[in-house]
């Protein structure tokens, strides 16, 4: 608690210095504000989004394709980690289509998700699930790799049927892996959302981008960014406080 | 006496890295009556846990066969409690939720599984700590917990892979009277494996001393000490010393050919 004390202070100084270095630059004309915008600017853009309820719907969407996105890609992602990692064979054969598929570059799928969803959420769902999955999906993987044999032995030893072993063995021995990527995933789902929209919508944070870039409105796109950004801290700190809860049985940690 | 274990000329061979293959038991033929202490000892790496594996279920041997009460045995060996050398609570589960866990997994009924549950934890004299995860107890404490655990479904066999290996001297001649006490009240039959020659003298009915790998029976000991046993006071008495120099002579031509051949 007292480090943490410590390093409240020095994150607001860092935040400080380059807002205010940003400001400063552009206020001197050393970068071009028609470019680079300024953050005082950005600010009131935020706040009169806000002010104004323009944004609300936009981000109303924006938040509900990335968190459909999160949890389908999530609950998908788990669920065939369990799967590989327990069923031999089923691993063998599709590992190459798995790293196949994972090598591909996912933001070229957005415009056939459109072509195939049509521009309204779907399309960003199912761009979001397939950034999410794989994350998930090779943490879960690894995460019941690594469950301690002896572990496994002596719930076999008591008795444990195969259901049991998973529930009270596999799935909380891999709880510490799979908390990690959701991290992770709960960023790449809020990119696949506004990247999705980006590319084609008639709603969302992306679309809002994707209009002000259209208009060289360069305080618009780092609002959207900014608004992005900050949503994704929230979420963050809320699978945090999950991860602290359900993680409580380990040491050392606060 | 019934037989509750009995290894038939049982084998077990590993496919060696570099091809061929690698046996760590050959030929092994020994019978545990019902109700006694069987204490195993052999050089580091001998396969004595291996044995104790065959004897669980967790594996199955390559030549010969294993029966347990006289059924040939199959899969795990639903008799058997097993403590293992390593730490093998569930680090998420507290005390009371480590110990009961055999009987939720039997669907035992919640209220008395904890009922049964505290008294287990009473009985390893650990009141008091049921609400303590596995990372806040001391090594000892949570070694209580393990014995506990697998006593609590009451298994007819109790197997031990060195289980105080780990824990200090004071600490663990202290566990070992706790579970001859222990043992005293129940008297299931344990097969208890070490490569201390001294715990093995004092806590058992029967030493068996394995030859170094790939291991066989070197030689079968009764000890005929009285009970109940202290076991830092009975190192002191000369039938302990005389029986610890029988078969130590045995014993220590096999832990210097372990050494000389670096084996492991």
């Amino acid at each position: 608690m007292s480090d943490r004390r410590r390093v409240l202070p020095l994150q607001a100084g860092v935040f400080a210095l380059l807002v205010g270095a940003w400001q400063a630059l552009a206020a001197s004309g050393a970068i071009d504000p028609f470019f680079f915008s300024r953050p005082s600017a950005i600010a009131w853009q935020i706040w009169r989004w806000m002010a104004s309820g323009y944004i609300w719907p936009h981000l109303f969407v924006t938040l509900a394709e990335a968190l459909l996105a999160f949890v389908i890609g999530t609950a998908s992602g788990i669920v065939a980690g369990l799967a590989f990692a327990r069923i031999e064979l089923l691993a063998a054969v599709f590992d190459p289509y798995i790293r196949m598929l994972n090598a591909l570059p996912r933001v070229i799928l957005a415009p056939i998700f459109i072509l195939w969803f049509g521009v309204g959420m779907a399309s960003k769902v199912a761009l979001g699930v397939t950034l999410v999955f794989f994350i998930v999906f090779f943490n879960t993987f690894q995460g019941i790799r690594e469950v301690d044999p002896v572990l496994r032995d002596n719930a076999r030893m008591l008795r444990a049927s195969n259901r049991q072993m998973l529930r009270h063995v596999d799935l909380p021995s891999a709880m510490a892996w799979i908390f990690a990527s959701l991290h992770t995933s709960i960023g790449f789902a809020l990119v696949g959302a506004v990247v999705g929209e980006y590319i084609g919508a008639a709603r969302g944070i992306g679309y809002v981008v994707a209009q002000a870039q259209g208009v060289f409105d360069t305080t618009g796109v780092f609002a959207g960014l900014i608004l992005t950004a900050a949503v994704v801290l929230c979420i963050d700190l809320a699978i945090h406080r999950l991860e602290r809860h359900l993680l409580r049985w380990r040491p050392g940690r606060t | 006496m019934e037989k509750a274990v009995e290894f038939a000329r049982v084998g077990v061979h590993f496919a060696a890295p570099r091809g061929g293959r690698h046996s760590v038991l050959r030929d092994v033929s020994l019978e545990i009556a019902e109700g006694t202490f069987v204490a195993i000892v052999g050089p580091s790496g001998c396969g004595k846990s291996t044995l104790l594996n065959l004897a669980a279920g967790l594996l199955a041997p390559a030549d010969g066969g294993v029966r347990v009460f006289g059924e040939s045995l199959g899969g795990i060996n639903r008799h058997a409690g097993y403590l293992f050398q390593q730490d093998a609570l569930l680090p998420w589960r507290t005390v009371l939720d480590n110990v009961r866990l055999g009987l939720d997994f039997r669907r035992v009924a919640a209220a008395e599984a904890i009922r049964k549950a505290r008294s287990f934890i009473a009985r390893v004299g650990l009141a008091g700590f049921e609400d303590r995860f596995p990372y806040q107890l001391s090594g000892g404490m949570r070694k209580r917990v393990a014995i506990a655990q697998s006593w609590i479904v009451e298994p007819r066999i109790l197997l031990m892979d060195e289980p105080f290996a780990a824990l200090d001297v004071q600490t663990r001649q202290h566990m070992e009277n706790e579970l001859l006490g222990l043992w005293q009240e129940s008297r299931k039959t344990v097969l208890f494996v070490t490569h201390d020659l001294d715990e093995a003298i004092a806590l058992a009915d029967r030493v068996v001393v394995l030859t170094v790998g790939p291991a066989c029976v070197k030689g079968v000991y009764d000890i005929d000490l009285p009970r109940p046993r202290d076991v830092a006071e009975i190192r002191l008495q000369s039938d302990f010393i005389a029986l610890y120099r029988r078969i130590w002579s045995d014993l220590r031509d096999e832990v210097r050919h372990a050494f000389a051949t670096g084996e492991r």
